[in-house]
């Protein structure tokens, strides 16, 4: 008897990514849902550039020189790319754990609580580590069912844990985080500079022609183009630059918009802010010359189908080392501190599934510990009981 | 408890999943990539310490050297901006490099050390970077020991 081969599409990863992201061109591209101010920055760049090259780059490279619109137009075409690579680019999200996984951290956080009295709120989930002598607080994720790590943050808009996250800027479309700082940072500064110099040439541009009516004897309006140009340039100079500003005094300090808003390091009480290496030039050079991280997220792997295949425990193991699929078994409980028997359950396959599941799957009562709580010799958790 | 596995091969059509442990960052040095080189209990009969212990600062030496922050980055950095980032559809980047060199040696650690002693090591990358997942397997022929896990959920945010 011969299988019938069912010729589907093959299925990546990328479309089984919890979260609210847009995905285009199979997985190369991830944004942010809502996309309509991306378009509207799109539209008033190209717009206006257009405008520019259309109407005041041809009398400005007869009457004062063809560099101007050579430069302008490098400056353009390196503001769009910049605007594209922020926005197309994965911020650093981080991946939601997987149920073993979720599991593991579950057990280590119940060991650290111990017997939590009923009626009573158990602790903030909240681990403390030491980093250049200063303490800092990781925080769970209940949604992403991870500790997160320092300076992640978990963005609502997109429903991601993202690494160093910056901030959710909808004039890109995107999470600004670890991974497109530096290309959100290039792009707020070279469109500054974009923005100054169609300025600062519209200026030039209208006096020279006022100043070659009045030579001429010669009566003619400011082309419309230009007024409105300068209007757009004017509005965009004032929030662009004084954004570039801010994120300059950011990169100075090493510091992110969400701790800058929270405070994390401001306030004589407050602890100091352990990342920035206390030199100005050091900060700027790691994070605009830093090393280029990988995103961890494997958008365009392939899916490997488990139920289509005939024997499921055979591919089970050999599936756990090769893709991220975790195995249909049900897997011993790990915590040596815990003696208890616990219910099995099952781990269904495939990571949105998976996290979904165990998110809505029912509580279970758990028979009281005989073990005492301070039996947490190797805890990772240093608990904080506030 | 010794293994009578020998390769991968016989690991993955004789073995079940018994377990898995996993090795936590370790963030004292910051957000570099770094990962805890303490000793899990579940895996004292398995393999010994110092074996366990060389190949997680192997790898941590691995990721240091991917985020070392010196001429080479620099270069990297702003060649690419030049190119307008252009750059990186020809060549690899250096964190990409040593991804490729750390994945080779976690295949070789997995064929020699630990395989044999059944347990399988994955690669970070595929967990997001945030832990060093090992699989702990046992023979499907002995007494399967109790498997069961948790599902206490969060009692609610």
């Amino acid at each position: 008897m011969s299988a019938v081969m069912i010729t589907r599409k093959v299925t990546r990863k990328w479309e089984k990514l919890p979260g609210k992201n847009t995905f285009c061109c199979d997985g190369r591209v991830m944004m942010a849902r809502q996309k309509g101010v991306f378009y509207l920055t799109l539209f008033l760049i190209v717009g206006t550039c257009s405008l520019f090259f259309a109407f005041e780059c041809p009398y400005l490279a007869v009457h004062l020189s063809p560099a101007i619109p050579v430069f302008a137009v490098l400056l353009f075409v390196f503001v769009v790319a910049m605007l594209l690579r922020t926005s197309f680019s994965d911020p650093g999200v981080l991946p939601r754990a997987l149920p073993e996984e979720a599991n593991f951290i579950e057990m280590e956080i119940e060991a650290a609580n111990g017997n939590v009295m009923a009626g009573q709120r158990p602790p903030p989930r909240i681990k403390n580590v030491q980093i250049n002598n200063q303490i800092v607080k990781l925080k769970y994720c209940y949604t992403c069912k991870i500790f997160r790590p320092p300076r992640a943050s978990h963005c609502s808009i997109c429903d991601n844990c993202v690494d160093r996250f910056d901030h959710h800027c909808p004039w890109v479309g995107n999470c600004v985080g670890k991974r497109n700082y530096r290309y959100f940072y290039l792009f707020t500064l070279s469109l500054s500079l974009l923005t100054i110099y169609i300025f600062a040439f519209n200026i030039v541009h209208v006096v020279l022609r006022e100043y070659r009516n009045i030579f001429e004897h010669v009566v003619s309006l400011t082309p419309h183009c230009t007024v409105l140009e300068v209007l757009v340039c004017f509005f965009t100079l004032w929030s662009v630059v004084g954004l570039t500003g801010f994120h300059t005094y950011l990169i100075s300090l090493n510091q992110t918009t969400n701790e800058d808003i929270k405070g994390s390091w401001s306030g004589k009480n407050r602890v100091q802010n352990p990342y920035s290496h206390k030199n100005f030039i050091k900060n700027c050079c790691e994070v605009l010359c830093g090393p280029t991280y990988p995103s961890v997220l494997d958008r365009r792997g392939v899916m490997l189908e488990d139920s289509t295949r005939p024997t499921p425990s055979d591919a089970s193991a050999a599936s756990t080392y090769k893709s991220t699929n975790p195995v249909s078994q049900t897997t011993k409980s790990s915590a040596p501190l815990i003696p208890n028997e616990h219910t099995p359950e099952e781990a269904k396959p495939s990571i949105g599934a998976g996290t979904q599941k165990s998110t809505s799957s029912p509580k279970e009562e758990k028979p009281p510990s005989p073990t005492s709580p301070n039996a947490v010799a190797p805890a990772v958790i240093k608990e904080s009981a506030h | 408890m010794s293994s009578p596995f020998h390769n991968l091969q016989e690991l993955r059509h004789s073995a079940s999943l018994a377990n898995k442990v996993f090795i936590q960052r370790d963030y004292t040095d910051g957000t570099v990539c770094k990962f805890q080189t303490k000793f899990p209990s579940e895996l004292d009969s398995r393999i010994e310490r110092t074996l366990f212990e060389d190949t997680v600062k192997t790898l941590n030496n691995y990721y240091a050297e991917a985020e070392k922050i010196g001429g080479q980055s620099y270069l990297e950095g702003c060649l690419a901006c030049l190119t307008v980032y252009l750059i990186f559809l020809c060549i690899e980047t250096r964190y990409e490099k040593v991804l490729k060199k750390i994945s080779r040696y976690i295949q070789e650690q997995n064929e020699k050390v630990y395989a044999p002693r059944g347990l399988l090591i994955t690669d970070p990358i595929e967990r997001g970077m945030r832990v060093i997942e090992i699989s702990v397997y046992e023979d499907r022929g002995s007494s399967g020991s109790s498997s069961g896990s948790s599902t206490t959920s969060s009692s609610g945010r």
